[in-house]
């Protein structure tokens, strides 16, 4: 615990951007040309949809200690904005209908952001439950988000960027994987801002956040804000890029749960933690259906799969929060550590 | 030589401290050379008949209490006599039922809390409250945050403002930990330091605002005896190299004899002495209350 910074071994020589670089190096460079399209459709799409999505839950639950059950209400948001946007206003190129639909998830995640001004903890988590119920009310509710379809099912656009068209499971997830990767960066500059420093300082003692001068009000809104415009743009990725279609169910409360998890499973107030645990939750299920089907054959039909996933997944996170409160991304680093110590040790 | 300090003050005042503060009070709004002499001589802080209760139990009672520029001003009393809730009220955290408190000639009945730093003040507190999560460094450049202007756009996109900011902010920070000796830690994260080295960290995060005022809660609590000497020397070091007033909360009464130049004695919410330590020292009414069971407050610890 406390060897924090006493031994900076020889392995950690290498600048702290040489590994998200080799990471970037191989997602666009490598994994198109051996990926299959399953890879990309079950596989990659909605891990960097989910990804984002946890990254912005982050910001406002790892960093800056607000907690919310509404992230996939605010997807939603984000998804019929863009939709509603790239629709409704001519000749709007897609990507400024993107970042309008961040900046409607913004206000959306501002205005359910306002009871963390009083509540804490567990009484804002259930203020935020209002966002998950209201905004999947009036989505079904009023026929006009969905442009009136009868099904209220709705088809994603084209994605289309300066005319360049991104089409098939590659060219979805080169504009996902950009999208993700420029608000990652965006977000890792913020966290290691000063308004960066300000999350943490209110996260960490509210009282004494004020008393040298935190205006800790706004920091709250603007954390608010902030993770709905991220988690605003991942429900873009995810009803344009990963499903192509738009509809309320898809953004429902177990949808906010799995965004949770991702963030407790990968590592509150750690960039990476965002992707480790998104890998695992969308993973996770392939491979126990996997091991299912080899194991008991016919019997392990997708009722069995459905309640063996929850019950893993559920003792899992137990697990999480009981041995490694600091998620994955704290068992990376520890790992990596040991190897090296024992590698200076041979 | 704290005497002395004490005296040298004394000396350049015209009027006793009592006669002094009350002008200053009443001639507040006075104007020219003679609004500027009397800024100079007149009370950093004063707290004037501040009653505080909780529920049944009244945690202050009609106390007063006046600060001068540079001087070290203590405060001692058994456990629950009520000096954390008086820091409480000068940094805004508590509300007075009754009272008011006067910082560089405002008057407030609950000071701003979040104006705090920019007022001059600068707190540590009895219990730890330094923010675990960042690093040691990051603790102390968070103190910096009242001078902030930039927008996180700014931030974020490094623009010029928030770069100077920022490397002004980890400037300062730097000296201030090379100050108390802190450099080798900046690194760690503050959660994982032993205690004695947090409050010092947190001594740290409040002398980076380079207040006029710190008020310090019990900055010595649990410490051994040499983290305490040199916890002592850190204060006086502050008062003596930047003329910062010190408000001191201290049990161990050695400690306290020797950094203070005045020490108010609270006792059940009442103030019931008030002066230099030679008089606190043979003042009957504070041996029966408080230095008589002193040999038990030895550890200081409390709530
Ligand atoms: N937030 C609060 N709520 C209820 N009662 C409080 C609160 N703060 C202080 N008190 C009460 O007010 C009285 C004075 O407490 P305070 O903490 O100011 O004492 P203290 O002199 O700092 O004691 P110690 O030396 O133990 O730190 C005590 O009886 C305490 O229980
Ligand atoms: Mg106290």
């Amino acid at each position: 615990m406390s060897d924090v910074t006493t031994d900076l071994p020889s392995y950690r020589s290498l600048p702290g951007w040489a590994a998200p670089l080799a990471v970037l190096a191989v997602a666009y460079g490598a994994v198109p040309f051996w990926g299959t399209s399953y890879l990309f459709e079950a596989i990659l799409l909605p891990f960097l949809a989910l990804s984002l999505a946890g990254l912005g839950l982050n910001i406002l639950t790892g960093y800056a200690g607000q907690v919310s059950l509404g992230s996939a209400a605010f997807m939603a948001v984000g998804a019929f904005a863009a939709f509603n946007f790239n629709l409704r206003i001519d000749s709007l190129p897609l990507i400024a209908s993107i970042v309008l639909a961040g900046f409607a998830a913004a206000a959306i995640g501002l205005v359910f952001g306002l009871p963390s001004l009083r509540l804490k903890g567990f009484y804002l988590a259930v203020s935020t439950l209002a966002a998950q119920f209201f905004v999947q009310w009036a989505l079904t509710k009023f026929s006009w988000f969905s442009n009136d379809s009868a099904s209220g099912v709705i088809d994603a656009p084209p994605l289309a960027i300066a005319g360049f068209v991104f089409e098939g499971p590659i060219g979805r997830y080169y504009f996902a994987l950009t999208v993700v990767s420029v608000l990652t960066f965006i977000a890792y500059r913020l966290v290691n801002s000063q308004t960066g420093r300000n999350f943490i300082a209110v996260r960490d003692n509210e009282t004494a956040a004020r008393i040298i001068g935190v205006p800790v009000l706004t920091t709250k809104l603007l954390a608010f804000a902030i993770s709905s415009f991220i988690i605003g743009v991942a429900g873009v990725l995810w009803a344009f890029a990963y499903l192509r279609t738009v509809e309320p169910a898809g953004f429902n409360l177990d949808r906010s749960f799995q965004i949770l998890f991702i963030v407790i499973i990968g590592g509150l107030a750690s960039i990476r933690g965002a992707f480790f645990g998104a890998a695992l939750i969308v993973v996770f299920p392939l491979l126990l259906s996997r091991l299912g089907a080899f194991l008991f054959g016919d019997v392990f039909d997708s009722g069995v799969l459905d309640m063996t996933q929850r019950i893993v997944l559920g003792a899992l996170i137990i697990l999480f929060l009981v041995l490694e409160p600091d998620g994955l991304a704290a068992l990376c680093d520890r790992t990596r550590k040991r190897i090296g110590t024992a590698l200076r040790q041979s | 030589m704290n005497a002395t300090h004490a005296f040298a003050g004394l000396g350049a005042t015209p009027f006793p401290p009592d006669i002094q503060d009350h002008l200053a009070g009443l001639n507040f709004e006075a104007a020219g050379a003679e609004k500027r002499k009397q800024e100079a001589e007149s009370p950093v802080l004063e707290l004037s008949g501040i009653s505080l209760s909780f529920g049944g139990v009244a945690a202050l009672s009609d106390v007063d209490l006046s600060v001068r520029r540079g001087e070290i001003r203590s405060i001692i009393g058994p456990n629950g006599a009520g000096k954390s809730s008086l820091i409480n009220v000068i940094s805004g955290v508590y509300r007075p039922d009754r009272g008011e408190v006067q910082i560089a000639g405002k008057r407030y009945a609950q000071v701003p809390t979040q104006k705090l730093a920019r007022l001059g003040l600068a707190r540590t507190f009895q219990n730890l409250a330094l923010f675990k999560g960042l690093s040691v460094l990051d603790n102390v450049v968070s103190g910096r945050a009242h001078t902030f202007r930039s927008t996180f756009l700014g931030q974020i996109a490094g623009l010029g403002r928030s770069r100077r900011e920022e490397t002004d902010a980890r400037d300062r920070a730097s000296r201030v930990l090379e100050f108390l000796h802190l450099s080798d830690l900046s690194d760690r994260l503050a959660g994982t330091l032993p205690y004695g080295l947090q409050k010092r960290v947190e001594l740290a995060r409040a002398l980076v605002a380079e207040p006029d005022l710190l008020l310090l809660d019990e900055p010595m609590a649990g410490m051994t005896a040499t983290e305490k000497d040199e916890m002592a020397g850190f204060v006086s070091g502050v008062r003596d190299q930047y003329g910062t007033t010190v408000v001191l909360i201290e049990h161990d009464i050695g400690v306290v004899m020797g950094l203070s130049d005045r020490i108010a004695v609270l006792d059940y919410g009442r103030k019931i002495a008030d002066g230099t330590p030679d008089e606190i020292q043979r003042d009957q009414r504070v041996i029966d209350a408080y230095l008589g069971v002193a040999a038990e407050n030895e550890d200081g610890e409390g709530i």
